[in-house]
């Protein structure tokens, strides 16, 4: 790294701005190609290594660990100045829309805390107006990004099995870590799938559930290249398998699982080319007279002071509305409507992920001598969309898939354990109570489904005129509605459910929706909220070719879930990061060349 | 990394400080604006007269570099430590309340063969700190109130508080309100609380090692391999 002491600023060859999905990916990625490059993070230093509360029980909590409104998924959950809110950091939605927008503040972003569902979109998904007609297509095809999602999978280790159906591909042979072995639950749920025809296979999350393979993975990830070599090894060496306890969402002090902060920040500031300034949130790209992208200025949130920091390309990677947030706020006279956005799409085609969820109560599953279900702390199994076919002959009410995510058995006792057995014992109280916990204790299930949504004119983020934050800077304003197809797929979802549900034996907790509108989740509140800077192959209808690069301002690049162009029912982490490593050895080649 | 990187913050700051001269660049007044904004909270030496031209940092300064240099939570709601967690809001429950409430508590979730009862591990101190919350007053109202009306209710039928009376007249109280389907009119709002005790005494005693045990929870605990379930589980649950 540069010295620091001149006065002279220090120039870097490229600012990322976010260090999350992807945020982090760009950072490693230039970083060990040898650029130097400056990381400006919102929040604050993180380092999951010491602050993750392994092992912590709800009773060392305050209120038994339950959520609020400062820390909405629980006092544990690894978001630091965030979740549905963010101190000082207000937005607003229009008359007639609900939008929920969670955001963290902190080194690593969102990657922290979240699910580690680690899905590939298949080949339906990058060309769903081919398809079906509705949408846009992406620019390029699952065959294009195959490769990249088999090397971000070995990058980051993901768990799965080798199904390969349809539109749900398989990874390369050898890529993917072992998958856990599947709980009761899991099984029995398999089982009274089967005469339903939904498949239930290996979930993908990234969890290690070996330790990498760090004497040819670094290699085979990038051949020729001592220094990324190096990196990687050593940041693989200090990863260590999952030991099946600790929730996820905490975060992963031995790092099995994948956070920004345990995978691609390390190696990254091991090269010595990263300069990290943390508590820098960015509010503008600016531009040079040759309308060049020449800097970004950040405010530096303990001093409150203005800075200007320059470099030869820059990299967005703040979340999605975040993201569209500095670009439309970044005007000039080139620009009058935010810098490259010609084609007036930034923030437009904001899209989340369909979700609708119902749970149940398993009598088989009542009594069972005690066993260890925490696995891996999240989803074994799951099922993915299996009625392409119906749905292209035409014989569904909706147009695009879902997948389902379920839980239950015998998990951590937490607040609110038995908050339902008043109904399910009549009121129990006494040693009857107590017995009634023993025997319904692990047979409570959820179902959860999680289904793309087609993006459409009226989800979109602006600038709300009207207010700033505390860092006086303009704030989104949140358009929402959903469209028949996702209302009538979060029906679908309830129906699916409660056939499930019946097949197992179990009672519905609470009412089957038959009105999709009901069941829907609010907007955002999946937390899957991509679009808003979508790719395109038309300059006209995006502002992203397909390597993230905006159309009109060449040296300016998107690595995050705002370049989706659809959002297929598949959680969209993966795809941030294997699409952001093709950004990044586009950016490398195009320095190369000197066209940036 | 971070020295240098402080190091640079520490000379941007006493740029910063340095006498103005007009015609100001546009960014040298922001910044003159932002270090106006401070200060109020500067010594009044340093307020009333041009910022020293001095290469030693204001004490403010260096301050603001040493909380640049902390690492970690910062103790807010929303960054709170983690690991050494405690719910450090005053508690409002009388012990003259805690008495009743204990004596519930126990109705709820007894001493049996195979664990403790509810208040020998803690659970009305638990909800104490729960009723006592920040934001929580509606839940410290219901909890206030229906102890209150515990104590009258017993104290007509049996001329003692809750806490005083037997077991037989305890449970005969227990019985009108403990399912709000088939308590009466009048009890309704009883039956209400004695659900929410109901929950509160279960997430106190569920949540502590002696209610893991009692429910046969395993887990939390570092294991080298995952195993499904055995063979008399998949037979209990009817996979083979």
């Amino acid at each position: 790294m540069s010295s620091r002491r001149s006065k002279v600023a220090p120039q870097y060859d490229v600012i990322v701005v976010g260090s999350g999905a992807g945020g982090g990916m760009a950072a490693y990625q230039l970083s060990v190609q040898g650029l130097k490059v400056l990381l400006l993070e919102a929040g604050r230093d993180y380092d999951p290594v010491t602050e993750t509360p392994m092992f912590q029980t709800p009773k060392d909590a305050p209120l038994r660990g339950s959520g609020n409104a400062d820390k909405p998924f629980g006092f544990y959950d690894a978001t630091v100045d965030g979740g549905w809110r963010v101190p000082g950091e207000p937005f607003t939605t229009a008359p007639g829309s609900q939008f929920s927008w969670w955001r963290s503040r902190m080194l690593g972003g969102r990657t922290n805390h979240w699910g580690r569902i680690s899905l590939r979109m298949g080949p339906y998904d990058f060309k769903p107006k081919s398809r079906d007609g509705l949408g846009e297509d992406w620019p390029m095809t699952y065959e294009t990004m195959a490769p990249y999602y088999d090397k971000a999978e070995l990058l980051i280790g993901v768990y799965g099995g080798d199904d390969d159906l349809e539109n749900t591909p398989r990874s390369s042979p050898g890529v993917l870590q072992p998958p856990p072995a599947a709980r009761s639950y899991e099984l029995l749920t398999k089982q009274a799938c089967e005469p339903l025809k939904i498949p239930v296979i290996p979930a993908h999350r990234a969890v290690l559930t070996k330790r990498q393979d760090s004497a040819r993975l670094p290699a085979k990830l990038h051949p020729g290249n001592a220094l990324a070599q190096r990196v990687l090894r050593q940041s693989m060496n200090e990863r260590m398998a999952c030991f099946y306890a600790t929730d996820c969402g905490r975060g992963c002090s031995i790092k099995a699982n994948f956070q920004s902060t345990t995978v691609l920040i390390p190696p990254a500031m091991a090269t010595g080319n990263v300069t990290l300034i943390t508590d820098a949130m960015v509010r503008e790209v600016s531009l040079d007279a040759q309308g060049k992208a020449s800097g970004v200025h950040y405010i530096d949130k303990l001093t409150r002071v203005d800075h200007h920091v320059t470099a030869k390309v820059i990299v967005l990677a703040a979340s999605a509305c975040e993201t569209s947030r500095i670009m439309l706020n970044s005007r000039s006279t080139l620009f009058p409507n935010g810098i490259a956005n010609s084609s007036g799409v930034v923030g437009k085609y904001l899209m989340d992920t369909v979700g609708a969820g119902l749970s149940a109560q398993i009598p088989r599953l009542e009594g069972l001598p005690p066993v260890n279900e925490d696995g891996t702390a999240g989803i074994h199994m799951y099922m993915p969309w299996w009625n392409y076919g119906e749905q292209k002959a035409g014989k569904m009410s909706f147009a695009r898939g879902y997948h389902i995510e379920f839980g239950g058995g015998r998990g951590m006792p937490g607040p609110g354990i038995f908050g339902g057995l008043e109904s399910f014992t009549q009121g129990a109280y006494g040693r009857k109570f107590k017995e009634e916990a023993r025997r319904y204790y692990g047979s409570f299930m959820y179902f959860d489904g999680r289904g793309e949504m087609i993006p459409n004119e009226d989800s979109y983020c602006e600038i709300d005129p009207s207010a700033v934050d505390q860092w006086g800077i303009p704030v989104l304003r949140f358009h929402w509605k959903w469209s028949d197809h996702e209302t009538r797929q979060a029906a679908h979802m309830q129906q699916t459910f409660a056939e499930i549900i019946g097949k197992m034996g179990g009672t519905v907790q609470g009412t089957v929706q038959t009105d999709g509108s009901k069941a829907i989740a609010t907007g955002g509140s999946i937390i899957h909220e991509v679009g808003t800077v979508r790719m395109g192959s038309d300059a006209k209808k995006s502002v992203l070719n397909e390597f993230g690069q905006t159309w009109d301002v060449k040296n300016l690049y998107v690595t995050d879930g705002a370049t989706f162009v659809s959002n297929a029912d598949k959680n969209p982490t993966l795809s941030i990061l294997a699409l952001a490593w093709r950004s990044c050895d586009h950016i490398v080649e195009e320095l190369k060349r000197g066209n940036l | 990394m971070s020295d240098e990187l402080h190091d640079a913050q520490h000379d941007e700051l006493r740029e910063d400080t340095k006498p103005m001269s007009n015609p100001m660049p546009r960014r040298d007044a922001l910044k003159a604006m932002a270090v106006a904004a401070m200060v109020p909270m500067l010594p009044e030496s340093a307020a009333a007269s041009p910022a020293p031209a001095s290469r030693e940092p204001l004490p403010l300064l260096n301050e603001l570099q040493q909380q640049a240099k902390r690492k970690g939570p910062r103790g807010t709601p929303s960054d709170p430590v983690l690991q050494v967690a405690k719910a450090d809001w005053p508690r409002k429950l009388l012990l003259r309340e805690l008495a009743t409430l204990g004596a519930l508590c126990d109705m709820i979730i007894p001493a049996d063969g195979k664990s403790l009862a509810a208040s020998t591990v803690g659970a009305p101190g638990y909800i104490n700190e729960w009723a006592s919350r920040p934001g929580g007053d509606s839940s410290l109202v219901r909890v206030r109130g229906g102890l209150a009306w515990l104590d009258r209710e017993s104290q007509a039928r049996f001329g003692k508080r809750f806490h005083l009376a037997t077991n037989a007249q305890r449970t005969a109280i227990c019985d009108d309100i403990c399912y709000q389907p088939k308590a009466k009119p009048e009890h309704q709002f009883a039956a209400q609380f004695f659900d929410t005790i109901r929950d509160q005494t279960a997430t106190a005693f569920y949540t502590t090692p002696q209610g893991w045990k009692d429910l046969g929870y395993i887990g939390n605990v570092a294991i080298p391999t995952f195993e499904g379930p055995n063979a008399e589980i998949r037979r209990q649950i009817g996979l083979e």
